[in-house]
């Protein structure tokens, strides 16, 4: 028997040991460079006193609004800064500048996501522009539109935040759930579209649970405003907004 | 595509191993990766071919190991294994915030010749 059916076949032979060589144990992490220079990120985050938001989604779900929308409607006194990473243009940092909120664009050529390495360099420029780390409290970066491969990226954040449009589809973080689960704040995108599309809420929040049951997750309407105040405070603890403006 | 930049590390990677132990081939390379880490087992397979060609380590074997992914279940006091999409213990339904594994990414190891 060939060992699959009754064929009478003679078995066929198992592939050959692979060639035998000398086994060199290794346990290398793929990512220890990004790790490491993430941690490197981190250290000069935490000496600046800065916080920083990492903003994953796909193409189109509103990233580059819901930044505009928090510049506009952020606390007077509050400084926020933003690195944004597109493949190719600056048409976002150029929005996000127009919108008051001052801005560096990392272009990636062909890479698909945000690598810490990156964002030091785009740190360097932020400061060249007049924006050391030390006169920014919240520092939002506004990864490639992409629900795979940025997960994997550590870029020294405190925050994860994730997009779900609700024209994208309540299933998205079910099609997604390696970036979804590594999110500390879910944000369903374009709610005053919710009705136009059909979208099934508790569905959505469900799906969003399922995979990332330990983050926040709340409504927001770039365009109308609606559910900015709340992210903020998400973002930002009272805490830190307090030490953040000036007394009086 | 991010599994082509994670193989261009990979391939200098076991490359300089293999230089550092004066191989003169690769033999095998054998990798582990958790079903939470973001990255398709095929397309680093098609990556390693691009990425090792003409190197010591062309004809290598590619070994992934696939980890799936586990929680941990405070109400069971145990852990359980389920598909990348799902996060609810088997055995009395609750969903997990805490996961002990599925996200590796390694180089485990490299077999050289001689």
């Amino acid at each position: 028997m060939c060992g699959h059916c009754a064929c009478g076949e003679p078995p066929v032979p198992e592939a050959p040991p692979a060639a035998a060589g000398r086994p060199v144990s290794l346990e290398d992490s793929l990512l220890a460079r990004n790790n490491h220079l993430a941690a490197h990120n981190r250290e000069h985050f935490r000496a600046a006193g800065v916080r920083v938001v990492n903003v994953l989604s796909s193409p189109g779900s509103g990233k580059t609004a819901l930044l505009e929308r928090l510049a506009a409607l952020a606390p007077p006194g509050l400084r926020l800064a933003a690195l944004v990473g597109d493949l190719a243009t600056d048409n976002d940092a150029r929005r996000l500048r127009e919108a008051g909120l001052p801005a560096v664009q990392i272009t990636t050529g062909q890479a698909c996501h945000l690598e810490a390495a990156m964002v030091h360099r785009g740190l360097e420029a932020l400061a060249e522009a007049g924006h050391p780390l030390t006169a920014v409290d919240l520092l939002l970066i506004e990864n490639v539109g992409n629900l795979v491969c940025p997960a994997a990226f550590d870029l020294g954040e405190d925050l994860r935040l994730v997009l779900l449009s609700v024209t994208e589809g309540e299933d998205k973080p079910l099609k997604y759930p390696a970036l979804f689960h590594s999110a500390d704040v879910v944000v369903i995108s374009k709610s005053d579209l919710a009705e136009a599309v059909d979208f099934d809420r508790p569905l959505a929040h469900r799906n969003v649970e399922q995979v990332a049951p330990a983050a926040r997750l709340l409504e927001v309407s770039a365009r109308r405003g609606t559910g900015v105040d709340a992210l903020l405070e998400l973002l930002l603890p009272a805490s830190a907004r307090a030490a953040a403006l000036p007394v009086g | 595509m991010h599994e082509l930049s994670l193989m261009q590390t990979l391939g200098e990677r076991v490359l300089s191993v293999a230089a550092a132990e004066g191989a003169e081939k690769v033999v095998a390379i054998r990798l582990r990766i958790g079903t939470l880490a973001g990255v398709d087992p095929d397309a680093l397979r098609f990556a390693a071919e691009v990425v090792l060609a003409d190197t010591l380590a062309a004809n290598a074997t590619l070994t992934i190991e696939e980890i799936p992914a586990t929680w941990w279940c405070a109400p069971c006091g145990a852990d359980f294994t389920t598909p990348p999409d799902a996060r609810a213990c088997p055995r009395c339904g609750a969903l997990s915030a805490r996961l002990l594994r599925g996200q590796d990414l390694s180089l485990v190891s490299v077999e050289l010749v001689p």
